[in-house]
Order: structure tokens, then sequence, then C-alpha cells
């Protein structure tokens, strides 16, 4: 065959271009984030200030409005949250890095992926469903049960991801030595995984932080500082969602304040995460 | 001092082992009674509204708690286009940047940036991008409507739509960028080494071997969009009518229950929406099984 000259030089062009249109394309993506990103930071700031932090929401037009209420809440709902799924959700990370590939295990991880994929609002239904009705009123509690069953598998997969890393020899060890069972897995092999395991609690923890459609009728919001589980509770997600969809223009400028607040939290906890992950990698 | 155990104590070992084990398998068959226990309790809380409406439920369009008229059509449409609406936006999106981090940068500056890039447009809530979109999105849109001849409201199925294609984006191309991974090397590097250049490795081998893979991805990506909700409820526009065009204003399933949940003044209406709850759970489930199923049977090959 003969070489063709323009045919080679066609071709390079393409493939040229395809990988310029390529890195375009992806870079619009980034577009609306910084867009957000700088919205955030421009307006947010400018909303923050003392009080800000340490004031109760102001009616609308008087000044000196805070989000304490919410700050409080959104961490009040997060702690009982985990002390809710994590137990749980930890021992039966271990239970699946154990039995591999029982029949049960693969049931369990099968449900743990359905979990996962449920929209937050039917959560909030569920928890609705679950949690107030039976009591009648909306409640803190009711709210973190939600965010529980968001964590939930997400821990799940991350234990089980980092368990299973743990080698096996660790284990024989501890067990060859007499150390009963359930010793060896407290004390030797889930330590062993803190790093991981701890990463993704933040990881779930940083999923939870921001979500607003779970609490819309489960912790209902309150614009009083509460710190009742069995009370309604303000969060910062609900209330960016209240003030941007009011008309006025100083509780959409706080909206910016508490979206600041909130992603600033996230991202850190993110980073703390990946710090994590990185600073105690399991080595063996 | 003997260090042999004593039966006493073996005991107790005994008693903590059971236990241990007995905790384990059972927080492990918890998310089996929990999934179950969600699909019966919507299940039952729905059926009052099932027995007052039964099929109309899904081909009714009037919405009209007040006569008892549950017709979920209108929200089944408004669901339906706007995730196929943000799956066709943000498809070329999702495979460059999957391509992007898969095959032309797998390590090194770029990717790191892109990772990074990625990983903060999942990272941000979407309360906070349905906030976004109200103070970039619908000025745009609207001015965009007005420009075309229709009502300017700025909110509606095409600003929901780019709003879940943004928030489409990082979940799909993780999903796309894995399975670009999973291409074989011997193919790709018998590609090459006939001389193909990368566009042509990608357009021949990549692209055809992960294909069935993206279209996985999708199926999870939609999974999300239709259950996704704060930001949707956020810009849709909230109306119970049928869509006209691709700027009306409507309601997705995620949004009525939001909207209407603590309004819901009778049983029957608070049944419908849980039943509206439970099609949703039951959607989003197939898809999310559809599309696991079928990325774990590539990752075997």
């Amino acid at each position: 065959m003969r070489y063709n000259g323009n045919k080679t030089k066609g071709r390079i062009l393409t493939d040229y271009f395809f990988k310029w249109l390529t890195l375009a394309i992806s870079s619009i993506c980034a577009v609306p984030l910084i867009l957000i990103l700088y919205f955030i930071v421009s307006k947010g700031i400018s909303a923050i200030n003392w009080q800000f932090f340490v004031n109760i929401p102001a009616p609308v037009g008087e000044k000196g409005g805070g989000v304490l209420n919410d700050i409080i809440g959104t961490v009040m709902l997060v702690i009982m949250a985990s002390a809710i799924a994590i137990p749980i959700a930890v021992i039966a990370g271990v239970y699946l890095a154990e039995n591999k590939n029982s029949p049960t295990a693969n049931l369990v991880r099968f449900c743990a992926e359905i979990l996962q994929g449920v929209p937050s609002i039917v959560i909030g239904v569920i928890a609705y469903i679950w949690v107030v009705k039976p009591f009648h009123h909306f409640s803190a509690i009711s709210g973190s049960v939600a965010l529980a069953i968001m964590m939930l598998p997400v821990i799940i997969r991350t234990t089980e991801e980092t368990i299973k890393m743990v080698p096996n020899h660790i284990k024989e060890g501890s067990l060859a030595l007499g150390v009963p069972y359930y010793k060896t897995m407290l004390r030797i092999i889930i330590p062993c995984g803190y790093s991981g395991i701890i990463s993704g609690i933040i990881i779930s923890v940083a999923r939870i932080a921001g979500e607003t459609a779970p609490l819309l009728f489960t912790s209902f919001g309150n614009p009083y500082i509460s710190y009742n589980p069995v009370k309604p509770i303000g969060s910062l997600p609900q209330t960016i969602f209240l003030y941007a969809m009011s008309p006025y223009a100083d509780w959409i400028q706080q909206a910016w304040g508490a979206s600041f607040i909130l992603l600033s939290c996230i991202l850190i906890i993110s980073l703390v995460s990946k710090f994590l992950t990185r600073r105690w990698k399991i080595q063996f | 001092m003997s260090q042999t155990t004593t039966a006493r104590q073996a005991k107790g070992i005994k008693f903590k082992e059971g236990l241990f084990k007995w905790t384990m398998s059972n927080s492990a068959l918890f998310s089996i009674l929990l999934l179950s226990a969600i699909f019966v309790t919507l299940f039952i809380g729905s059926l009052p509204a099932i027995k007052v409406s039964t099929y109309h439920f899904l081909t009714g369009t009037t919405w009209d708690p007040m006569t008892n008229r549950y017709g979920a059509l209108p929200f089944l449409t408004g669901t339906v286009i706007t995730s196929f609406l943000a799956l066709v936006i943000s498809f070329p999106f999702a495979l460059a940047l999957a391509l992007l981090l898969g095959e032309f940068y797998r390590k090194g500056v770029i990717a790191d940036i892109f990772k990074n890039v990625i990983e903060l447009m999942a990272g941000v809530p979407s309360v906070i991008y349905g906030f976004g979109a109200l103070y970039f999105l619908t000025p745009a849109i609207a001015r965009l409507e007005g420009g075309l001849g229709y009502p300017t409201f700025g909110v509606g199925i095409l600003s929901a739509s780019i709003v879940l294609a943004i928030m489409v984006i990082p979940y799909w191309t993780s999903i796309a960028r894995e399975v670009i991974s999973l291409t074989p090397n011997d193919i790709r590097e018998a590609a090459y080494s006939l001389g193909a250049t990368r566009f042509e490795v990608i357009r021949y081998t990549i692209l055809p071997y992960t294909r069935t893979g993206i279209i996985a991805g999708m199926l999870l990506a939609m999974g999300r969009a239709l259950g996704e909700t704060m930001a949707v409820t956020m810009v849709i526009g909230n109306t119970n009518a049928l869509p006209k065009n691709i700027f009306s204003t409507s309601q997705t399933m995620a949004s009525v229950i939001a909207n209407e949940f603590t309004e819901a003044t009778t049983d029957t209406y608070l049944s419908a929406l849980i039943e509206v709850g439970l099609l949703l759970f039951i959607v989003s489930a197939i898809l999310n099984v559809l599309g696991k199923q079928i990325i774990k049977r590539l990752g075997k090959i």
C-alpha cells in the first residue's frame, strides 16, 4: 500500500481536534461551579458578621438576624443521626467483609445498594410515617432518623472495603494466640481500619449535612434555639430554602450567608476526610 | 496461679462471642429489614389512595384533593421530561470528562484539577444548586423566553433540566470513567500498534467496549435525577398541569411531595402523596438495580 500523506495528516488533525474538544467541553462543566462558588463567597461574606453567628432570626426588615438556631440544629441533627447509624453500619460492614460470598451478605449488599439509591424525599416520607405520625408532632429525632437512613449504606460500604483490605494474617495471628473472635474483631481488626471507617463516616456526614428534602416534614424548622430532640428544630439547608424562595432582599442576603457557612463546613469536612485517608492509609 | 482460663471465664467468653456474632448478623440483616419495611410502609400508606383512584392515578390529569381526584400524570410527565432532558444535556459533558480522566489524562495536574472539580460538584448540596440557579439561570432563561415570545417565567422545565444536568454530571462521569478504565489494555494497545490515532482508539475500541457501561451509568444517573428534590422544586415553577412545552412550569413527583406533604389535610390526600413516593421508590430501585447489575457483569469479563 502506498503511504498517503494527506489522509494521515487528516487523521492526526482529527485526533488533535478531538482532544481539544474534550478538554473544552470538560472545562465548560466547571463554569457553573465557579459561578456558584464565586457568588457564595462574594455575597456570603458580606452577609456574615458576628451577629449572624450569635443571633436567632429577626423579623423581616429588622437588622441583626442570625442563624445560630440553625447551626445548632444542623449540628444536633448530624450528631443524633450519626449516633443512630454508625454502630449498626460499622458492624454490618464488618459482617460483610467477614462473610464475603455468603448469600445473606450478597442480599445485604444488594439492599444497601438500593437503599443508597432511594430518593431523599422518600426517606423523608418514611421518617414522617414512622416517627412524626405516631407522636403527632414534628421532631428533631425524626429528622435524625431520616438522615441516619441515608448515612447507613455509605458507612456500610466504606467499612466493608476498609476491613477487606486488612490482611488476613493479622486476624489469623490474633486467633492463633487464643484471642476470642469478638476481641479480635473489636480490638485488632476494626482499629486497623480506623482511618477508612472514620473517613467513610465523615464522607457520609458531608453528604447528609446539606440534605434538605428529608427534613422538610420531619425536623420541620424552628426559628428559635431548641435543644429538645422531640421538638421541631431548625437546620441550615432548610433555612436556605426558606430564605432563598422568599421575596425579601435581606432574607435572600442571609440565605447567601447561610449557604456560605454550610458550603464551607461541607468542604472542610471533605478535606479532612481526604487528609485522613492520605495520612493514615492502611499499609502492611 | 495457673494461666488457664477457668470454666466460668470460658463461659463468659462464649457468651460474649455469641452476643457479638448475634449483633453482627443482625446489624447486617437490619438493612434488609429496613428496605422491606420502607416498601411495606409506603405500600400500606398508599392503600387508601389506591382504593380511591385505582388506575386513574397513572392516567388522570387532574390532581384535585378537594374532589378526591388524584391523577398523577402531570407529575409523571414532568419527571420524565426533566430527567430525560437532563440526561441529554449532561451526556456530552459526562462523556468528555470521563474520556479526559479515563483516557487522556490519567495522572498529572490536569487530571487533579478535573477530579477536584467533579468532587466539588458532587459535594455542593442540592439546595445551594437550586439557590444558585434561581439567581443566574432563571433570569437567563427568562430572557431567552422573552426573545422567543413565550411568557417570561424563567422557572420551568428547561431551567429544572439544566440544574439537574449539572447535578448529574459528576455521578455519571465517575461511573463512565470507571467503565472506561475497565477496557483491557491489550485491546487498546493492539489498536495503537496498528497505527490508530488516539481518536481512532477511542472511537473504534473504547467506545464500543464501554457502550453498555455508559448506558448503565445513564440508568443510574436517571435514578438520581428522578428523585432529586430541592433544586428542582426551587426552579420548576410548581404547577399541577400537563406541561405544554419545555418552557412551561411544571411539577415532578419529588417536588409535589415536597410542596404538598405538609399541607395535606385529609388522609386520602396524604396517602396519594405517599403513593407518589412509592412509585418514585420503585422506579429508582429498578433503575439502580439494573444499572449496577450491568456494571457488575462488565467488571467480570
